[in-house]
């Protein structure tokens, strides 16, 4: 088996109006992601993967350390771009209108909805470089916001399993909103997220890819 | 067409928006100084055979701005550095305070790296003469050699980075990547030359076929500069 590019859960055009236009969707996922994946292909042999879960995958090569990162960088990024197309959508729970579930655990482990967002806004602004902003559950059950560079992710650091992704490579944004990552960042969580998604991934203890090589 | 229109429009709503951004602390922390913006040495539309106006625009007004603002800020409060020229500091990083350490790494970079970037393009491309072209036959391995190795160099930087030339006292040179902002600078080395690999750098006009952007920037080049840039590195008084 290998690893595939798994459809958008849109159509390409679907979140225009949310702020992620299609020519953007139809680059990330139709080039960059799938770029990652025949990459990640192309090591399976090479770097003994077959049979092993993209999660598995994750987890090694980020303990392998600078030995690990051809691997990391593809099978990271696959991983990564997986959820981020999930945890958007066009309609659903936006903005402030959070599953109970999700809400009382945020106000609990985060202090809020608006720290929250602060936070994660503050993450993915301060990730100098490409990489990416979490939500995720560390391993103390709370939720905790972190960052990453590149391709890594919070399981191939081991900082927990992720509910919400946010991509801050430029060529994420770089259509829509130019330099301005931070106004990129606020119609993310204001306009893209929905948030059913992520009360979902919160009951399921983390998003899952489904991927194996 | 209609992409065009809507990025149009996008950049009229986003170059407020930028400019906000980046003024704003610009203003409230560090007014003017002690690093400032060069100015581009040429129109932006000068490098069209590699990279159109509105990137060149949005690349030096607003990415490499906010590089300088976000170094003055950081230095804000450290008159020492707020003395010393980037490349000393960046020659010495080691011995910054730990707190703007990290900012002075990737804001110091990025103005670094900036400011060689504008200044060795504007040209017609082509190639090197003279000592220059006998360092590069000598240490790279001939014009064509370096083109291509260079270029595959750009490639493979995974996420944002650079691709240099440095350059040793003695005239030598020498490929070197780096990611985000650093610079051979904080390897005690020169730059002679060097193309910014960030996807800001290229999306508006190549999104993600970076390496078409990597093979037409060699057409921009100013053999003319890097030569003085070269010359300089040998007598000693090349900076940045
Ligand atoms: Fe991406
Ligand atoms: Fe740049």
């Amino acid at each position: 088996m290998a690893f595939s590019l798994p459809p958008l859960p849109y159509a390409t055009g679907a979140l225009a109006a949310n702020g992620m236009c299609q020519e953007t969707l139809e680059l990330h996922h139709g080039k960059h992601h799938n770029a990652y994946v025949t990459a990640l292909n192309g090591l399976i042999e090479s770097k003994g993967l077959a049979g092993k879960t993209l999660e598995a995958i994750c987890v090694e090569a980020g303990k392998a350390g600078a030995d690990g990162l051809p691997v990391l960088n593809q099978a990271g990024q696959h991983y990564n771009h997986c959820l981020f197309w999930n945890v958007m959508a066009p309609g659903g729970a936006h903005g402030e209108s959070l599953p109970a579930a999700l809400a009382a655990k945020i106000d609990s482990d985060l202090g809020g909805l608006a720290a929250f967002k602060e936070a994660f806004k503050t993450a993915g602004a301060t990730q100098f470089g490409s990489g990416w902003a979490w939500l995720v559950i560390g391993s103390d059950g709370k939720l905790k916001v972190t960052k990453t560079p590149n391709g890594a992710n919070p399981v191939s650091t081991g900082e927990g399993k992720p509910i919400l992704g946010v991509d801050v490579w430029e060529h994420a944004y770089y259509l829509d909103f130019r330099n301005v990552r931070p106004n990129y960042l606020a119609n993310f969580l204001d306009k893209l997220v929905n948030w059913e998604v992520v009360a979902d991934l919160l009951g399921k203890g983390g998003f899952t890819s489904g991927q194996s090589a | 067409m209609t992409t065009m229109h809507r990025r149009g429009l996008l950049f009229g709503a986003a170059g407020l928006a930028a400019m906000a951004a980046t003024r704003r602390p610009a203003s409230a922390q560090a007014p003017s100084g002690p690093f400032t913006l060069p100015a581009l040495p040429y129109a932006p539309n000068a490098n069209e055979r590699a990279i159109d106006a509105m990137t060149m625009e949005i690349h030096h007004g607003r990415h490499h701005a906010a590089y300088v603002a976000n170094l003055n800020a950081a230095v804000k409060d450290h008159s020492a550095l707020a003395q010393m020229p980037v490349d000393e500091i960046l020659m010495r990083l080691s011995q910054v305070p730990e707190a703007v350490r990290t900012a002075i790494r990737n804001n110091g970079g990025g103005h670094a790296n900036h400011s060689m970037f504008w200044e060795i393009m504007g040209g017609e491309g082509g190639e090197p003469t003279g000592d220059l072209k006998a360092a590069i036959d000598r240490d790279l391995g001939g014009m064509e050699k370096f083109r291509t190795d260079f270029n595959t160099a750009g490639t493979r930087v995974f996420g944002s980075g650079w691709v240099f030339v440095a350059v040793t006292p003695a005239g030598n040179l020498s490929l070197v990547s780096k990611p985000n902002q650093d610079t051979p600078l904080m390897d005690g080395g020169r730059v002679l030359m060097g193309n910014d690999v960030w996807e800001h750098a290229y999306y508006l006009r190549y999104q993600n076929r970076r390496a078409d952007y990597l093979t037409a920037w060699w057409n921009v080049l100013s053999w003319e500069k890097i030569a003085a840039r070269y010359d300089a590195a040998k007598n000693g008084t090349l900076r940045i």
